[in-house]
């Protein structure tokens, strides 16, 4: 193949990557309502709280700890800058605001990344591998709406949630630093750390983790839904869906950020 | 003769530049039972696949119950899905759920039948595959034969007017594969069911088939009652009955990259 052909086969690849993409975003969110309790779809629901507590409760420890870890860090760091100037307390600013509207939304979909993008894909290559999602289709059952949108469904509910958990614990550990470092008091630490927040903080850090939750969640069931081959290829789709999320909840993040900048909501 | 019930006609595949099906054209009588033989890498499962809508041709139709299934709306398409029922090759039962589950899955989701009824169908259709005691097992608990007869309940869970098997008796051993070639007879019996079997297993395609189709090299070069067939002389029909091997020396495929070989190398033959 000559290498125009190869650079126009390669722009083909990805423009029909990302009109996939779009066409199952567009899919996944109007079968959204059939997750509901008591109005959706029998079972729906069911399988959603199961996600939940797949993508939510048990990547709790390790969302702590990266965020425990992470805000230490960070405090450490601030705090060696900023003790030059005297404006240790400066530190609890800097932790809250890039908890609140950074770390805690990205670390939190690089763990969801990491450990659910990569099991939607693989699971959802192996019912392609399989045949299952083949059998769904000619049993006119919509997979999308069965397999994707209790995923989807649920990531919406728990990665906000989680977003929340990890923001608090990485704020928590800049509290334990200040009081080994300053003997600074949890009570005055936290006093502080509320005045350092803003509302709008808070909420473009939730916006941000439902943007991520979305990717993660989309490119996942993308990766697994375009497997084509046997158990190498299952292992590559996982493997390449938490390469392609994390790049683009990075991009997201970047452009969500520019974008609240330009409209002076940051 | 009555309208055919799936019509395919001039069908054409090609994947990679490779040409899989080459104007395959063929009608399905309502209540038969057609066997589509063919040695492996025929085209066989690719027009199973295209019958039922998974992919769709370079060109050429195909009619199911009257209706052009690559040109009709997503809804039509979903109505004549209905009406198909598929058992895959491998299969595939939902390996996270239980064999009642998968049963149980069509009928909660494509119809709104009340759960005490649908608890009673799933059972009957257990029952009719032999499989009442095993409804509480998960796929993987089962034995070959088992998943091919909870993968038949499935597929009949709707009642559908065409039935469409993938190599059923692929992996098994001959007793159960002789009661599969049974319970595709009694499917056919009970519910004057459609049946198209995808094989290449001569003694299953006689034994319950009405009429038998050949696909050689993307072709469609018989399609004949089970008598015809037997009695077939053309060479490629029999070299499948009689079981003959193919020298992979004198292929067309294997002498033309051989001569292209030797081209690249400046000899001479």
């Amino acid at each position: 193949m000559s290498v125009l052909g190869s650079i126009g086969a390669g722009v083909i690849g990805r423009l029909a990557y990302v009109g996939g993409l779009t066409n199952q975003f567009f899919q996944g969110i109007s079968a959204l309502p059939r997750v509901l309790p008591f109005v959706g779809k029998h079972g729906r629901w069911q399988a959603a709280i199961r996600q939940m507590y797949a993508i939510g409760v048990a990547a709790l420890p390790m969302i702590a700890v990266v965020a425990a870890c992470a805000g230490f860090i960070l405090a450490i760091q601030s705090a060696y800058a900023l003790s030059r100037f005297g404006a240790v307390q400066l530190v609890i600013y800097i932790v809250v605001v890039a908890f609140t509207k950074e770390l805690g939304p990205v670390l939190t979909a690089t763990v969801a990344s990491g450990r659910s993008g990569s099991a939607f894909s693989a699971e959802i290559g192996t019912m392609v591998v399989t045949e299952e999602i083949d059998a769904l289709r000619t049993m006119a059952i919509d997979p999308i709406e069965l397999v994707l949108a209790p995923k989807y469904f649920a990531a919406m509910i728990v990665i906000p949630c989680l977003t929340v958990i990890s923001s608090f614990v990485g704020i928590a550990a800049g509290a334990v630093f200040m009081f080994l470092k300053a003997r600074m008091s949890f009570s005055m630490y936290f006093q502080y750390a509320m005045q350092a927040m803003s509302l709008h903080d808070v909420f473009a850090g939730l916006i941000k983790s439902l943007v991520f939750g979305t990717i993660i969640v989309h490119v996942g069931c993308i990766e697994g839904f375009r497997v084509a081959g046997g158990p190498e290829a299952v292992g590559n789709s996982a493997t390449s869906a938490v390469v392609k999320s994390t790049i683009l909840v990075i991009f997201a993040d970047f452009v969500i950020t520019t974008v609240f900048y330009m409209l002076g909501v940051d | 003769m009555d309208e055919p019930i799936i019509s395919i006609r001039d069908l054409t595949v090609s994947y990679g530049g490779r040409r899989v099906l080459n104007g395959v054209s063929l009608d399905i009588h309502r209540g038969e039972v057609i066997a589509l033989l063919g040695a492996s890498g025929s085209g066989k499962s690719t027009m199973l696949r295209h019958i039922i809508g998974l992919a769709k041709p370079d060109s050429g139709t195909i009619h199911i119950q009257g209706v052009d299934i690559n040109q009709c709306s997503t809804r039509e398409l979903m109505a004549i899905r209905r009406d198909l029922g598929v058992a895959f090759q491998g299969s595939a039962l939902f390996s996270s759920m239980s064999v009642e589950e998968n049963i149980r899955l069509p009928l909660r989701e494509l119809t709104t039948l009340s759960d005490p009824v649908i608890e009673i169908m799933t059972f009957i259709k257990l029952a009719s595959v032999g499989l009442s005691e095993a409804g509480k097992l998960m796929p993987p608990e089962l034995s070959g034969g088992m998943k091919k007869r909870a993968a038949v309940a499935r597929a009949t869970a709707l009642d559908p007017e065409v039935l469409i098997f993938d190599e059923p008796s692929a992996g098994l051993d001959p007793i159960v594969a002789a009661e599969l070639d049974e319970l595709i007879l009694f499917l056919k019996r009970a519910f004057q069911m459609t049946v198209v079997i995808v094989t290449h297993e001569m003694a299953s395609a006689f034994r319950v088939a009405d009429r038998l189709a050949m696909l050689h090299m993307g072709s469609l070069i018989a399609v004949e009652s089970k008598e015809t067939f037997a009695a077939s002389t053309d060479r490629r029909i029999r070299q499948f009955l009689d079981r003959k091997p193919q020298r992979i020396t004198e292929s067309e495929s294997v002498k033309r990259r051989l001569r292209e070989l030797i081209s690249m190398t400046g000899a001479t033959l």
